[in-house]
């Protein structure tokens, strides 16, 4: 009886804490849609920002991140894809390996700020980029390289090693076997993981402040190597930089918004994707 | 130790080892196996869990090769070539000598993409011959009149036993001409259990073919030849009849009468 009490006290308190979290995210989601719905327009979403951001729109950052974002997905899902089958289905498993994997895991925990700084000094200065699109989709390739490469490998486990086995055993290589056996089932884990890492890096500010974002730049980039304006860096700069903070609030939560809602629509992209392979592979 | 063949030598040699030593990394499972599988037969291997008949099992084909830190000692010859020698290819090697696991594993695919794995790995592309194999590999293995109307449909709907006799027509689809089996219809009902000895008696004519069992009845039932295994010690091999009614050794007889294992 007693057990069964306590047990009850536990699910309460794990519950209230779930609800907690839930009001606190609703919160904010509330806030930034409560104060940033009034901003947008047609003219916000698709017209250059003007007077230092106070008025006009907020188009060329928008764009700016969907390159970044696209650049970064270019660079990181192939990279971060490959060692992660290279990790977990060539390497043989030993001292070696476990270095690699633990390095991974520590730089998933490196500030984003470091990785910002070294974007400036490998791609910007040294490779001699400049502060470009592609100095700064490398530096946040960096930056989810770990999330890409866990999540790929957790992807990969989950095809059952019989299944390996089983193509071997018909006298299929190494590489046929992960080609057309593993990965096509593996590969819709390894996608939805990615995203939603990516996800999270078209919200960083840090890395890009230093490699990729222009404080001001009214016309949209020509190449890979130009500068861009990002959401992330657009609101850093309006919330804290512009001569009169209070008066471009509205434009704040605009921009606050729309890059709340392309997180959003990163992630749906995921999880649709997800559902999508579900329905076509199990076992 | 001498080798171990069997009496009347009729019967001609597909498989055979010699002095083979088998280790996962420090720890010995196989001692100094030798033995001769006869051609076109069934053997079966029988013998207490974790005495090594997996192991041996798996040497056959190399699939030990996949599990780190492995290490062998003797010789393996299969049609008078060693099948551990630098210049085998291993492709070659399984595609020869085909396996049918414990736990039947059909790909997440459809059915027909199942039997065709192998044939397009080995490079057949031609829809009508994939066809073809699909059909044929499927009606050796008793499935066929079961799933010609579902082919495109996936194989994970089957049955366990359908599963199981997938897996045998996978097996066969890349023409093999050995087949091991690791307990095939351990995870299967008894009806399902026949079907699978059946099939088994029908191939006898074609493959030669070694299967791992637990079941006395079904060694007796399915096989002309058995090797008794103990504590990765190949004890005794011979004619399944002779070695069920007249054992030569008593850790034999204790085994096949039940007294152990
Ligand atoms: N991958 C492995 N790594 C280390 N030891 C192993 C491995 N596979 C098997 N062994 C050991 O080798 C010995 C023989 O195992 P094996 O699987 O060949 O036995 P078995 O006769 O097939 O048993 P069962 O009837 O239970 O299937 C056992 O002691 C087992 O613990
Ligand atoms: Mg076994």
């Amino acid at each position: 009886m007693k057990n069964k009490s306590s047990e009850k006290y536990v699910y309460a308190a794990m519950r209230f804490t779930t609800y907690l979290v839930i009001l606190v995210i609703a919160y904010i989601i509330i806030d930034i849609v409560w104060n940033g719905i009034g901003t947008l327009s047609v003219e916000f979403l698709t017209a250059a920002p003007k007077k230092s951001g106070a008025e006009g729109g907020i188009f060329p950052a928008i764009i700016g991140t969907l390159y970044l974002v696209t650049g970064t997905i270019c660079i990181a899902l192939p990279l971060g894809m490959s060692s992660a089958v290279y990790l977990s289905e060539y390497a043989s498993p030993g001292r070696l390996t476990n270095i690699i994997r633990l390095a991974i895991i520590t730089l998933a925990g490196v500030p984003s700020i470091v990785f910002g700084l070294f974007g400036l000094g490998l791609f910007v200065i040294f490779l001699n980029f400049g502060t470009s699109i592609l100095a700064g989709s490398m530096t946040l390739a960096c930056l989810i390289l770990p999330t890409i490469i866990v999540s790929s490998e957790e992807a990969l486990r989950t095809v059952p090693q019989s299944l390996r086995e089983g193509s071997l055993a018909l006298g299929a290589t190494k590489w046929q076997t992960i080609y057309k056996n593993v990965l096509p089932y593996s590969i819709p884990g390894m996608i939805t993981g990615s995203i939603l890492g990516i996800g999270r890096a078209a919200g960083e500010t840090a890395p890009i402040l230093l490699t990729a974002a222009a404080f001001f730049l009214p016309k949209l980039p020509n190449s890979v190597f130009d500068q861009v304006m990002v959401l992330p860096y657009h609101l850093y700069v309006l919330a804290t930089q512009h001569p009169d903070v209070t008066k471009v609030r509205p434009m704040q939560y605009g921009t606050a918004l729309v890059l709340l809602l392309m997180v959003l629509g990163i992630n749906l992209v995921a999880i649709l994707i997800r559902g999508h392979f579900r329905k076509r592979y199990r076992w | 130790m001498v080798k171990m063949t069997t009496e009347n030598n009729k019967a001609k040699t597909k498989i055979s080892v010699t002095n083979l030593d088998f280790y996962y990394s420090a720890v010995q499972a196989l001692f100094d196996i030798s033995i001769d599988v006869p051609a076109k037969q069934v053997t079966a291997l029988i013998g207490p869990s974790g005495c090594g008949k997996s192991t041996f099992l798996r040497t056959l084909n190399r699939m030990n090769d996949t599990i780190p830190g492995t290490k062998y000692d003797g010789k393996i010859r299969i049609d008078d070539k060693d099948i551990y020698a630098p210049s085998t290819d291993v492709v070659a090697l399984r595609k020869k000598v085909g396996m049918v696991f414990q736990k039947s594993n059909p790909f997440p695919k459809s059915i027909f993409d199942n039997i065709a794995y192998g044939p397009r790995i080995h490079g057949t592309k031609k829809q009508s011959e994939l066809s073809e194999i699909v059909e044929k590999s499927l009606d050796r293995s008793g499935l066929w009149n079961e799933v010609k109307d579902r082919l495109h449909k996936s194989a994970l709907k089957l049955s366990g036993g359908q599963q199981q006799r997938l897996c045998i027509a996978r097996a066969l689809a890349v023409d093999p001409e050995i087949l091991l089996m690791d307990e095939p219809a351990s995870a299967l009902d008894p009806q399902a259990t026949v079907k699978i000895e059946e099939l088994i008696e029908e191939l006898r004519a074609d493959y030669t073919i070694i299967i791992v069992t637990h079941n006395m009845q079904q060694a007796a039932r399915v096989s002309g030849f058995t090797a008794f295994f103990y504590e990765g010690k190949l004890v005794e091999f011979g004619e399944t009849e002779k070695l069920f009614t007249k054992p030569q050794k008593k850790h034999t007889e204790d085994y096949v009468t039940g007294r152990f294992g």
